[in-house]
């Protein structure tokens, strides 16, 4: 197994009162794409703003590669309407960026023509595009992505995916993501986190069956969109806690 | 030119180059609220500076700094929305400090003075520490510039990106807190808030970058002052007022101007 940049062990958090998380783990290693997702309110948030270090965890062990750059894309960006700032100049934020720079990294991400818009007029892909090369930017060896794909049409969340797919390739970094949607998760995952407070179950993505109609809809993308398919060995009741009695099956790390 | 009016000149010429940009800050980061309940605190800070006999310039200023860390702490403590905070905090500080002032009998306080401004009363300690005040903001805005604009844009991918996210706000808080301070004196603390959002509310329609809009509210500040000064000193009117209305009619004007294509 390659380099591990980040692991949480039996990580315990909760919120006046409320738990949030209760005993999650989470490994990333280099070069690995680890998806997280999970129903509202499971703790997904939650456990990728303890990875990012701006939450404490109330109680279990978080240990970073020592020096590890991490690179985010938050959930969503609002930067307010009277702040005139240019697409350029918003990834100029990071110290020691450039044009040529900004150029080169919005290229990779395939938005390099918004370079010189207003942050507020581009569209809601291009803007995921462009917190995606302020990440790339930082030259990451960790890339955190929430929600990467909200607000884009599902043509553009295969494309997006894709993308994600290729930088990692590239750069060889380590990818954590969250996906608020159980059903699409690209195939390049290399491993999906179910999280429901605790880790109900992890392991590799299948292939999605080749529907014809799958891929008529979405032609060769379809590729890169698979339907994650998990033996849910327990059941959690609307609060989300797990249903007594409980079986344990071969996965169940709790 | 008299040098009365020269003193209230440069006050306001001071004055006005450190508003812009630190007006273009409260505009983008809505704060003008907040700056409007730390400037009616600076009342209480003239009666405490009265009452323990320090200037009174310094007095606003720690208040206000006072002032603003209570806020925060409020902020995370109890569930009240930061406006209602806001509203309580800023009008029982100014009656806190029309109250505390009442009490001193034995000290004359020109009360307009301290509510409206009193800039043609600029005398040259004042203008010191006007001029001073105004060139220690712009001295630490300058390396500060680039980490408040990457907090106004998104706080957790700055604090991600490893900028001490609290640190930098407490910062602009307490740059504004002196320069509170510093334009009391020009155009009192009722109307403090003016000088900061407008001219930066003007220059606003006509910026493509934040410095731009930052240097652009510094150039509408200054002409404001001018003109308002003009306006005092022909027509005889409050001149902290005065400025007040040419900076309002220069952002009415902002309105007429053709924008860029």
């Amino acid at each position: 197994m390659s380099e591990c940049l980040i692991r949480l062990q039996d990580i315990h958090l909760g919120f006046a009162g409320k738990p949030v998380l209760e005993g999650a783990d989470l490994q990333v290693h280099r070069g690995e794409i680890v998806t997280l997702i999970g129903p509202n309110g499971a703790g997904k948030t939650t456990l990728v703003r303890i990875v990012l270090g701006l939450l404490k965890a109330g109680r279990g062990e978080v240990w970073r590669k020592p020096g590890l750059r991490l690179g985010y894309m938050p959930q969503k960006l609002h930067v307010d309407a009277t702040l005139p700032l240019s697409v350029l100049r918003f990834l100029r934020l990071v110290p020691g960026v450039d044009r040529t720079r900004a150029l080169a990294a919005l290229g990779e991400v395939g938005a390099a023509q918004v370079i010189d818009s207003p942050l507020q007029k581009i569209s809601g892909g291009e803007l995921q595009r462009v917190l995606l090369a302020r990440a790339l930017l930082r030259e990451p060896e960790l890339l955190v992505l929430d929600e990467p794909v909200q607000g884009v049409d599902v043509a553009g969340q295969a494309e997006l995916y894709r993308l994600i797919g290729r930088l990692r390739e590239r750069y060889g970094c380590g990818v954590l993501m969250v996906s608020h949607d159980l059903h699409l998760v690209m195939s390049a995952t290399d491993q999906v986190v179910c999280l429901n407070r605790h880790v109900c179950c992890s392991g590799h993505p299948e292939q999605v069956s080749a529907d014809p109609a799958f891929i008529e809809l979405f032609g060769q993308d379809a590729r890169s969109l698979a339907i994650y398919h998990h033996q849910h060995d327990h059941r959690h009741d609307l609060h989300g806690s797990v249903v007594k009695p409980h079986v344990h099956g071969p996965n169940c790390k709790h | 030119m008299p040098d009365f009016l020269l003193n209230a000149l440069l006050a306001g010429l001071a004055l006005a180059l450190v508003a812009g940009p630190l007006g273009s800050f409260v505009v983008w980061r809505r704060m003008a609220y907040f700056g409007d309940t730390l400037s009616h605190a600076a009342l209480f800070g003239v009666a405490l500076g009265l009452m323990l006999d320090v200037n009174l310039t310094l007095a606003v200023a720690v208040g206000c700094v006072l002032l603003a860390l209570l806020l925060v702490t409020l902020q995370q403590r109890q569930p009240l929305a930061s406006d209602t905070l806001l509203g309580i905090l800023a009008h029982s500080t100014l009656s806190l400090g029309l109250v505390s002032l009442s009490f001193m009998k034995d000290v004359r306080v020109d009360l307009m003075g301290y509510l409206f401004g009193d800039l043609l009363a600029v005398g040259p300690v004042d203008l010191a520490w006007i001029i001073g005040g105004s060139a220690l903001v712009l001295l630490i805005l300058v390396p500060l510039w680039r980490p408040l604009l990457a907090i106004t844009v998104h706080e957790e991918l700055a604090r991600v990106e490893g900028l001490p996210v609290a640190a930098i706000r407490l910062a602009l808080m307490l740059l504004i807190a002196v320069v509170i301070a510093v334009a009391m004196k020009i155009v009192g603390v009722l109307l403090i808030t003016s000088l900061l959002i407008i001219p930066a509310a003007a220059a606003q329609r006509h910026a493509r970058t934040p410095e731009q809009m930052a240097l652009g509210a510094s150039i509408l500040g200054i002409v404001a002052v001018c003109l308002g000064l003009t306006l005092s000193w022909y027509e005889d009117t409050p001149a902290g007022p005065s400025i007040v209305v040419s900076a309002a009619a220069l952002f009415l004007l902002s309105f007429a101007w053709p924008r860029r294509a």
